[in-house]
């Protein structure tokens, strides 16, 4: 690779070279003196109609920039700032509950940090299970539709529709129906008694795994969708080629199809992890009080239970700088930016 | 059969370890349809090994199919293929010696240069891949450019990237379909010339699927024209132009003059046609059918079109048709291509090598000559149509 680099310098070197003695006998200006009489010329040379576009140009670019950067002053930039004040704030000596006032207590990150660390550690845990089981899931559903069914689109738009179909219908309703799938006297939890995978006294209502079962559920037309629309555009004859080089339908979806389908990966994962970091739906629906909080119960219950708005808005802050931190890291590590 | 390059010769040449040069290629009455539509019927075929093949017909024909069956991309309907002595039908793409270069190239686009070119290689574990690839990058002149990724490389590089990435694993058999369609006029002429001296560097059995007769014509020892999901003809290029044995493979390959005529009789090695009020000669052996109705043909650059009344190219054994009238002229540089209204026969067009500078203006009056033993026979119910501006 450094050998190339240093090829490709070599060519430009030279490419230079060849060009530096016309440059210097002033070939390159004397073709394109301008109307307006500016003698001689050099790279930056420009007609007034040239330039009059330029500065249209910019222009128009910034009044079509400025309706987003506005919105996201309003609804970003300027929350975000004050839940940085908010987790700042300190609590006046014998004031009434859930009055505070302006200042720059850092105590409360560390107090927030030494409470709740299960529950951040639980729920980055939960949110990186669903994400892989949800990327099991989601993965092979994208292939059937986009691979498998190209050419068939009556099918294909079909599965489509199932996929996203959940959506139309309310999201606690749907968590809330996985409390029935999971419950006691239910067809799961019977089967997995009758094969002996569960103890006889055993339930799957109020655990972690009912919550990371919705979790999984829950985001997981965010893993398919943005994997499917990968893997939709791909040569399909790319993975002809594959078999045509001797490897095995196996060895090419590992080594054709699935790193050309990484970016799609990537977005999906990325959907779906973050929000299920944060999420406390699940948590509250299908888990109980003791082993399955997570982060955004604890944040419900500070600000709206607690009433102590540095402590929430301190957890909150906390958890945006991790995902911010996880999710760089996963992205330098398994970016794809030299994908064409 | 003129052409005996055979794998003998050129196995030495393919180096050591390799699967020696190419192999036989027998097609065995393979049929494949998909749904209700034929799309190969009943096509039986043996390729020699290390020989260059072309396939050669219009889109549609079925050349593509047959080609994918034999790299195992589609699986016939019926019949079996051979690749030397072992029947590979019931075997998958993958686990066939056959290699392909894809009509848009289908590079891998996440994977560098050279990782392409050792793809093969490594599938099947072959010690010193990268050595071997980079030596494959070589032989296409494109060594220096093995850590680029394939979208920074221009079309014709690709395609030879395509190539070394089939060549480089020494299959018996190597398919190309339509490998240069996406090129230039100027890159395709080059890319022709290259591919036959690599073919005939590493000696492998190279078939090539094309719709464009020159490229057949110019790369192939031996053409086969396919049409309707079966082989009209096949043989040499030269062979398959002086004496085509069917209107299509007469109107596809090159143009043709064809005529109806009657055989009004015969002397020894000749036959006697009679069209509208003239009259022309054929060797018999060139004639498909000898009595009754026929079409004969005539290629255009093989008639010479005079002024009225001036002395033709030969007396013995030359045919005169007078009275004709140029219809249109289209001067091309090299050549003046004329349509001629002979009243009695129809319209011929004419190829004329210029010559002189002299052109024929429309509407002039001009006589054409021909030296019989150019003439062919074709059946008398052919359609004079078949194959034209199928391209």
């Amino acid at each position: 690779m450094s050998a190339r680099a240093t090829d490709d310098a070599d060519d430009a070197a030279s490419a230079a070279d060849a060009a530096g003695p016309a440059g210097s006998a002033g070939a390159v200006g004397t073709t394109t003196a301008g109307p307006a009489g500016k003698p001689g010329g050099n790279a930056q040379e420009r007609s007034p109609e040239e330039l009059r576009e330029h500065r249209r140009r910019g222009r128009v670019g910034m009044m079509l920039v400025v309706p987003g950067l506005l919105f996201a002053v309003a609804f970003f930039a300027v929350p975000v700032f004050s839940l940085l004040a908010m987790s700042l704030y300190t609590r006046p000596e014998g004031a009434a509950i859930g009055v505070y006032e302006p200042g720059l207590e850092f105590g409360t990150y560390a107090e927030v940090l030494s409470l709740y660390w299960e529950a951040f550690l639980r729920s980055f845990g939960f949110a990186l299970i669903a994400t892989i089981a949800a990327l099991l899931i989601g993965y092979p559903m994208a292939y059937l539709v986009a691979v498998r069914l190209r050419g068939k689109p009556l099918l294909q738009g079909l599965l489509l529709v199932l996929i996203i179909a959940p959506f139309f219908s309310s999201f606690i309703l749907r968590t809330q129906s996985w409390r029935l799938i999971l419950s006691d006297e239910g067809v799961v939890v019977g089967f997995l008694k009758a094969v002996a995978i569960l103890p006889e006294d055993g339930r799957l209502t109020a655990t972690a795994f009912a919550v990371v079962c919705g979790l999984t559920y829950n985001f997981l037309p965010f893993m398919t969708l943005p994997i499917y629309a990968n893997l939709e555009r791909m040569d399909l004859r790319l993975i002809e080629a594959g078999g045509d080089l001797y490897a095995s339908p196996f060895e090419t979806f590992r080594k054709v199809t699935l790193p050309l389908s990484m970016p799609g990966v990537l977005a999906g994962t990325l959907l779906t992890f973050i929000p299920a970091s944060g999420d406390y739906v699940n948590a509250v629906l299908l888990g109980n009080n003791q082993n399955t909080t997570m982060i955004g119960q604890v944040i419900d219950s500070r600000f709206f239970r607690a009433v102590d708005y540095p402590q929430a808005s301190a957890l909150s802050f906390v958890l945006m700088f991790a995902i911010l931190i996880l999710v760089t890291l996963y992205v330098r590590r398994f970016g794809t930016k030299e994908l064409v | 059969m003129t052409n005996t390059v055979n794998a003998a010769d050129t196995g030495g040449a393919t180096g050591a370890g390799a699967p020696a040069g190419g192999a036989d290629l027998r097609l065995e009455s393979i049929t494949k349809r998909f749904g209700d539509y034929l799309a190969v019927d009943d096509l039986d075929l043996r390729v020699p090994a290390g020989r260059f093949f072309a396939l050669l017909g219009p889109s549609g024909c079925g050349k593509t199919t047959t080609l994918r069956m034999i790299a195992g991309l589609e699986h016939p309907t019926r019949g079996r293929i051979l690749i030397g002595d072992e029947d590979v039908t019931a075997t998958r793409a993958h686990q066939r010696n056959v290699n392909t270069v894809f009509q848009n190239y289908a590079l891998f686009p996440h994977l560098s240069i050279l990782e392409n070119v050792a793809f093969g290689l490594r599938r099947r574990r072959v010690a010193d891949a990268e050595a071997r690839a980079r030596e494959a990058l070589a032989l296409v002149e494109l060594d220096h450019l093995s850590a680029r990724r394939p979208a920074q490389l221009s079309g014709g590089q690709q395609q030879r990237v395509a190539l070394a990435r089939a060549v480089v694993n020494r299959p018996h058999v190597l398919l190309l379909d339509e490998p240069l369609g996406a090129l230039d006029m100027k890159l395709r002429r080059q890319m022709q010339t290259e591919l036959k001296t690599i073919q005939h560097e590493v000696g492998l059995t190279f078939i090539h699927v094309t719709h464009d007769q020159e490229e057949a014509m110019t790369m192939a020892d031996t053409v086969a024209v396919m049409n309707a999901g079966r082989i009209e003809q096949i043989g040499p290029p030269e062979e398959l132009y002086d004496l085509p044995r069917t209107a299509f493979v007469a109107n596809f390959l090159g143009k043709s003059n064809l005529f109806t005529a009657q055989v009004s009789g015969s002397t020894g090695d000749w036959l006697e046609l009679g069209f509208g009020p003239h009259l022309t000669r054929l060797p018999a052996a060139r004639a498909v059918q000898s009595n009754g109705q026929v079409i004969a043909g005539i290629r255009p650059e093989k008639i010479v079109a005079v002024r009225p009344g001036e002395p033709g190219p030969g007396e013995h054994g030359w045919t005169k048709v007078s009275g004709g009238r140029v219809l249109s002229t289209s001067y091309t540089g090299v050549s003046t291509e004329y349509t001629v209204d002979v009243p009695g026969a129809g319209e011929f067009e004419v190829f004329s090598q210029n010559l002189r500078s002299e052109v024929f203006a429309e509407g002039a009056e001009v006589d054409l000559w021909w030296d019989e033993r150019n003439v062919f026979g074709l059946p008398g119910d052919s359609d004079t149509e078949a194959g034209v501006e199928e391209v």
